[in-house]
Parts: structure tokens; C-alpha cells; sequence
């Protein structure tokens, strides 16, 4: 998957792929192994209860993996992820199903790139969109 | 009697000190394609990553020439010296004090050159700034700290700027 997508054929409004994944302990803890993030709140109920978040969530990190990696396979292995930003702002909670959202929202070429701007999200299995953000995409031309 | 009054403000001297100082630099040990692999594993889970991330053979084939790590790697895990955090968030059997509750508030990273295996990766932080306000746990302050990497050829890799979270 080289290149999956040029530049000329992108349009506004176009919707990227899903990421879906059901979350729990088998996801956040194969991140916190890579990611070194061994945080009592991510780990033990009681903890992330104490602190007023009801029980063990997922890491903010994750959701924003779920969303690059959303993007990095729409577009393909050549063309670049440029910019990505997102607020965590609802909690992942155990057994919650995240669908990645991404929504292009205009394309210009600009400092030499082919930028391609996207709306992004993470909703759970209620709709409740919990990660918004935007990216930015650099895409080769077809020709 | 006692009481417990709250505090007014989550701001430190500390903060205040730090505000637009960059802090000493942090240097990775040199990335390893087996980080990079697992890396994709544990956040493609339970799907099977790209070949971009772990097919040698593959990746010749590409215009990187070699295994990438996927964009929100990061080579700063597992340190031999573990120095204490002073933000790891509550314990157990602790109540946590007021302000010493963490959250991630979210970030904005822009990516330059790709983080390939072998590459040592230093790391400068510096806080920008903060803002508090009342929130649905009461006084809460958000820190906005600014991150860049560099690569081993002085090539920028990663700008970010990290909203934290603490009430």
C-alpha cells in the first residue's frame, strides 16, 4: 500500500475509513508494555475511582494511535501524516467500541505540499464523539 | 476542630520558574526494528500492522528504503535510570489531594523526518504556558508544554505541544 490515495481524486467531504476497535485491558495493556505508562489509573479500578473517573480507563494515547493509524491507512505507506492534534476530552471506558472518525475538510497546495485538512474524532458505541481534532495530510499527485 | 481549605490556585513556584526555560536535553538509546514492531503490534492490536513497520524486504521497495516506526512512536521508553515522576497520578489507598489528580488533555504534534531503526532521537521540553479555571472536579489548571525531537542528524523529527490536565 504504497500510495492509496492522490491528491487530484481527494474531495471535500470524503470520509476516511474507520479504525473500530473494542477496548480493555487486552489493548491498554499491550500499549502501556510499549509505551512504558504504568499509571494506577489506567490499571486499578479502585484508584481511578477514587479520583473521581468511576473505574480503570484507556489511555488518551491509544485513541490517538487508533486515529493515526486511521489515516496513515488511508493514505498509504508513502504519503506523510504532516500535523495531528486532538483534545481527550470523554473517557475511554472498559468494553467501550471506538470507531475513529475523519472527515476531509479542504485540500490546497501549500509551502510545496499537497495539504489535505480533516475534521477527526473518536466516538464510542453511545455516539458520543470524545477525541475532536484536526490533521493534516501530504498526498502525491497522480501524475 | 481542623478544616481543609482549598486551595486557590494550582500554580507553583515551580511552574513559574519553569515558564519558557527549555529544560536539559533527553537522548533515546538508538531505536531498534524490534521497538518498532512491537510498537505497531500493540496499537494495531488485535489486527496485523502495515509491512512498513517490521518487512525489511518490503520497506527496500518504498522511497523511505527502510522500516519507518508509525508516527506517534515514541523512543523514550524503558530507561535504565528511573528517575521519579513527579506526575504519575493518584496511588492506591491514597486519597488524592486536591491538584494531584492527572488527566491528558490532548496535544497537536507536527511530523517532520521519519524515525527509522538506529536513529538516536534528543528530546527539549520547555513549558508555554497555562490557563485555570472551574471545572467539573472544581479548580482545575491546564499546562500547555512544548516538545521537539531531533534525530542524530539534527533533523527536526516532531514538534508537540501537550495540554495537561490536573485538578
Amino acid at each position: 500500500m504504497a500510495v492509496n490515495v492522490y491528491f487530484e481524486d481527494v474531495e471535500v467531504g470524503q470520509e476516511v475509513p474507520p479504525v473500530v476497535r473494542e477496548t480493555d485491558f487486552m489493548n491498554w495493556n499491550r500499549y502501556a508494555a510499549v509505551n512504558d505508562e504504568f499509571v494506577y489509573l489506567h490499571m486499578d479500578d479502585a484508584v481511578a475511582k477514587a479520583a473521581g473517573q468511576g473505574e480503570a480507563f484507556g489511555m488518551g494515547n491509544l485513541r490517538w494511535a487508533y486515529v493515526m493509524n486511521a489515516l496513515q491507512d488511508w493514505i498509504g505507506d508513502e504519503a506523510e501524516v504532516r500535523d495531528l492534534s486532538m483534545q481527550f476530552r470523554a473517557i475511554n471506558q472498559k468494553h467501550d467500541t471506538l470507531t475513529t472518525q475523519a472527515v476531509v475538510t479542504e485540500k490546497k497546495v501549500e509551502e510545496g505540499e499537497n495539504r489535505v485538512y480533516l475534521d477527526v474524532n473518536v466516538v464510542n458505541q453511545d455516539g458520543l464523539q470524545g477525541a475532536p481534532g484536526k490533521a493534516i495530510v501530504v498526498l502525491p499527485n497522480r501524475s | 476542630m481542623t478544616t481543609t481549605e482549598e486551595p486557590t490556585t494550582l500554580v507553583t513556584q515551580d511552574m513559574i520558574d519553569a515558564k519558557g526555560v527549555w529544560g536539559s536535553e533527553t537522548t533515546s538509546y538508538p531505536v531498534g526494528a524490534s521497538d518498532i514492531r512491537k510498537w505497531a503490534i500493540a496499537t494495531y492490536w488485535p489486527e496485523k500492522p502495515p509491512q512498513i513497520f517490521w518487512d525489511e524486504e518490503y520497506a527496500k521497495g518504498t522511497k523511505w528504503g527502510t522500516i519507518i516506526a508509525p508516527r506517534d512512536f515514541n523512543p523514550f521508553t524503558w530507561p535504565v535510570d528511573r528517575p521519579k515522576r513527579a506526575s504519575a497520578g493518584p496511588v492506591p489507598g491514597q486519597k488524592p489531594k486536591k491538584g494531584e489528580n492527572i488527566l491528558n488533555g490532548g496535544q497537536q504534534d507536527t511530523f517532520f523526518a521519519p524515525i527509522r531503526p538506529g536513529d538516536v532521537i534528543t528530546s527539549r521540553t520547555r513549558l508555554s504556558h497555562w490557563n485555570e479555571r472551574e471545572g467539573r472536579h472544581g479548580l482545575t489548571i491546564f499546562t500547555f508544554t512544548e516538545t521537539e525531537w531531533h534525530n542524530q542528524d539534527g533533523e527536526l523529527v516532531k514538534r508537540r505541544i501537550s495540554t495537561g490536565v490536573r485538578y
